[in-house]
């Protein structure tokens, strides 16, 4: 057992059994490392924010010259005015502020929300719509090495199956009775069963996690464990 | 060991590595046309021919492909064409680079340089649009013997306006908008359009007067989705619905956020739904706050915002990643009634096993439309369905067309890109 004599690592050790300490009960240990946590982090991507975004994406573009002392690899580039136009959206966005103004704020919003809605009207036709129909067309017997082969007949049928189950479920415009009914239920039955392979495969994912903080804990901190 | 026995072998071996050196450096640097059968000895094949020289189609003018007829020597002959090279040049007499090799047998080559050049990274291999260029391809045998070049041939690149490998999504996007325009048009001339009830949203008002007969307030959480994302969208829809009830009733609705833009749409949503609920002077904007951009801090505000208000009813509707869980267990713990929406698959199963109610996937959109009753998005709704039924028919059709050996159906639908 070797204990660290690093004070970070006593201080990371300390917030996350603070952070642990919810599972006992809400308490002042874990009431300190939130507001450490959410304080630090806010802050964190405001500064993100201003210098990720702000100063590389807007102001040098606009006036390159501006970054020179805190971005200098990006003054001397010429200056791209089209820029100009999101700064005036997101300067409407903050009208918001005013009592009277604030009405403008709409506008901004409804570009966000607009634009970005079409371009994923495109991209989610390509990507989960037509691409997804493509692919399950696939063959409901199939023939390997010249047989019939059983696995991947089965296999296929099912995905086909699975799939048209699956779409009468969502679908909205006609009451889930009779055979409907019973192919909406299938349609359930497997998403349920699909639900709990990712509940199961994603549980064990978060495990990862939790011997990760587990190794800190026993192997940085208190170095029972050899990392 | 007798000295003089084994001198004369080093001497022959280093004599035989000072060869392959010699012989390497004349490799390397020899103009490829003069590598021949003579200089070799080894045979050189027989250059490609007849290449011509395509734009790229479907582009945006920054390729060209490169088609000749194979070597004589390529699949009959000699058969000892290895691969073949693509040289180009901005001039016909002007000096040609290697541009890329494919191996034997292929008789094609893709051109492509899209990255512009800008001051701190120049490209001088950019292909602007409306560039010409000059090209002659050599074939190289196994024996590392180079053909005669090809003649040079002459391309010029083009924009083209349209891209034909996208059309099975213009057509689908026609017929959807086709079925979207007739629905919204028939909803807004009144014509009744059925959809049939939610589990999950006839809660809904189930919980709020529950929240009402406790004295607690409503935990509304969006997720951690931009203003933009159609989860979040449909969840300002149920926030407007929940708020305008809360309105009613004079029950608390906290909204914490992580997004500014999700913010201002959110806060923009409540304060308009307690104005239609004839009551803005209860409006309170202090009540959708933002806590900060971050998950997992995210998460330990909200958490213990659940254990320390002790809300009556969580809503999550919006698109929710690993903090799902997290959210739905502590909501759990603090005894509150909860109903969850999302459109991610991953995190569906975590809010089916720990929330009351689950709207699933598409249902999260079908109950703002619902809820809303409004006729664009009934109208939206309406025609999501019949292209549900429109793709059922595809799928059971392509099915059995391609068991059937035949793959027009597929062909149809495939996107070149």
């Amino acid at each position: 057992m070797h204990i660290s004599a690093n004070i970070m690592v006593w201080f990371g050790a300390f917030l996350t059994l603070s952070i642990l300490s919810f599972l006992y009960k809400d308490n002042v240990f874990y009431k300190f490392a939130e507001h450490l946590f959410v304080g630090v982090s806010a802050a964190y991507w405001m500064v993100i924010g201003i210098w990720g975004t702000l100063f590389p994406n807007l102001i040098a573009k606009i006036y390159p010259g501006g970054v020179r002392f805190v971005l200098p690899s990006l003054a001397d580039r010429p200056p791209e005015y089209y820029y100009i136009i999101p700064a005036i959206l997101g300067i409407l966005l903050l009208m918001r502020l005013s009592k009277k103004l604030g009405w403008i704020s709409r506008w901004p919003l409804a570009f966000i929300v607009g634009t970005t809605a079409g371009f994923n009207l495109v991209r989610y036709l390509r990507s989960d719509f037509i691409g997804q129909v493509r692919n399950t067309l696939i063959p409901l017997i199939v023939i390997k090495d010249g047989s019939f082969n059983f696995i991947g007949s089965f296999s296929n049928t099912v995905i086909i199956v699975g799939v048209l189950c699956g779409l009468i479920y969502f679908f909205f415009s006609k009451e889930h009775k009779g055979a409907f009914g019973v192919a909406s239920r299938i349609g359930i039955w497997i998403l349920m069963i699909t639900f709990g392979a990712g509940f199961g495969y994603t549980v064990m994912a978060r495990i990862s996690l939790l011997v990760g903080r587990m190794q800190f804990l026993m192997g940085d901190w208190l170095g029972i464990i050899n990392r | 060991m007798n000295h003089i026995d084994w001198f004369p072998r080093k001497l022959g071996i280093i004599s035989l590595v000072l060869l392959v050196i010699t012989w390497g450096g004349v490799l390397a640097q020899a103009p490829k046309d003069v590598l021949s059968a003579d200089s070799l000895g080894a045979p050189a094949p027989a250059p490609p021919t007849n290449v011509r020289v395509i734009d790229k189609p479907n582009d945006a003018g920054h390729g060209l492909i490169i088609r000749w007829d194979l070597s004589a020597d390529d699949t009959s002959g000699l058969k000892n064409v290895d691969r073949y090279e693509v040289l180009r040049s901005d001039a016909p007499d002007g000096e040609f680079i290697s541009r890329g090799i494919v191996f034997r047998g292929v008789n094609e080559y893709e051109d492509v340089d899209d990255m512009k050049p800008t001051a701190s990274s120049p490209n001088p291999n950019y292909m602007a649009e409306g560039s010409t260029w000059f090209y002659k391809v050599v074939a190289l045998s196994n024996q590392q013997v180079y053909s005669e070049p090809s003649e040079i041939v002459v391309g010029t690149t083009r924009e083209n306006l349209f891209h034909w490998g996208k059309l099975p999504i213009l057509i689908a996007v026609i017929i959807f908008t086709a079925y979207l325009l007739n629905f919204i048009i028939s909803a807004k001339k009144g014509k009744k359009l059925y959809i049939r009830p939610l589990a999950g949203i006839d809660a809904v008002d189930d919980a709020i007067g529950r929240a009402t007969e406790m004295g607690k307030p409503i935990l509304f959480i969006l997720g951690l989705g931009t203003a933009a994302d159609i989860a979040t969208i449909a969840g300002f829809t149920i926030l407007s619905r929940v708020a305008k009830k809360t309105a009613e009733y004079q029950t608390r609705v906290l909204v914490p956020v992580q997004d500014p833009v999700v913010l201002a749409v959110a806060q923009e949503t409540v304060r308009t739904a307690y104005l239609e609920a004839g009551r803005p002077d209860q409006y309170n904007s202090d009540n959708i706050f933002y806590v900060t951009a971050m998950q997992f801090p995210y998460v330990a505000a909200v958490n213990s915002i659940m254990l320390r208000e002790k809300p009556a009813t969580n809503f999550y509707m919006g698109l929710f990643y690993a903090e799902s869980l997290l959210l739905a267990e502590t909501g759990n713990i603090a005894g509150s009634i909860q109903i969850s929406g999302t459109d991610q698959i991953a995190q569906l199963p975590f809010f089916v096993a720990a929330t009351d109610f689950t709207l699933i996937g598409e249902e999260l959109y079908a109950a703002s439309a619902y809820l809303s009753q409004e006729p664009v998005q009934l109208g939206t709704l309406k025609a999501q369905d019949y292209t549900k039924a429109i793709i059922m028919i595809i799928i059971i059709l392509g099915a059995i067309a391609i068991t059937g050996k035949w793959t027009f159906i597929r062909d149809i639908i495939t996107i070149h890109l």
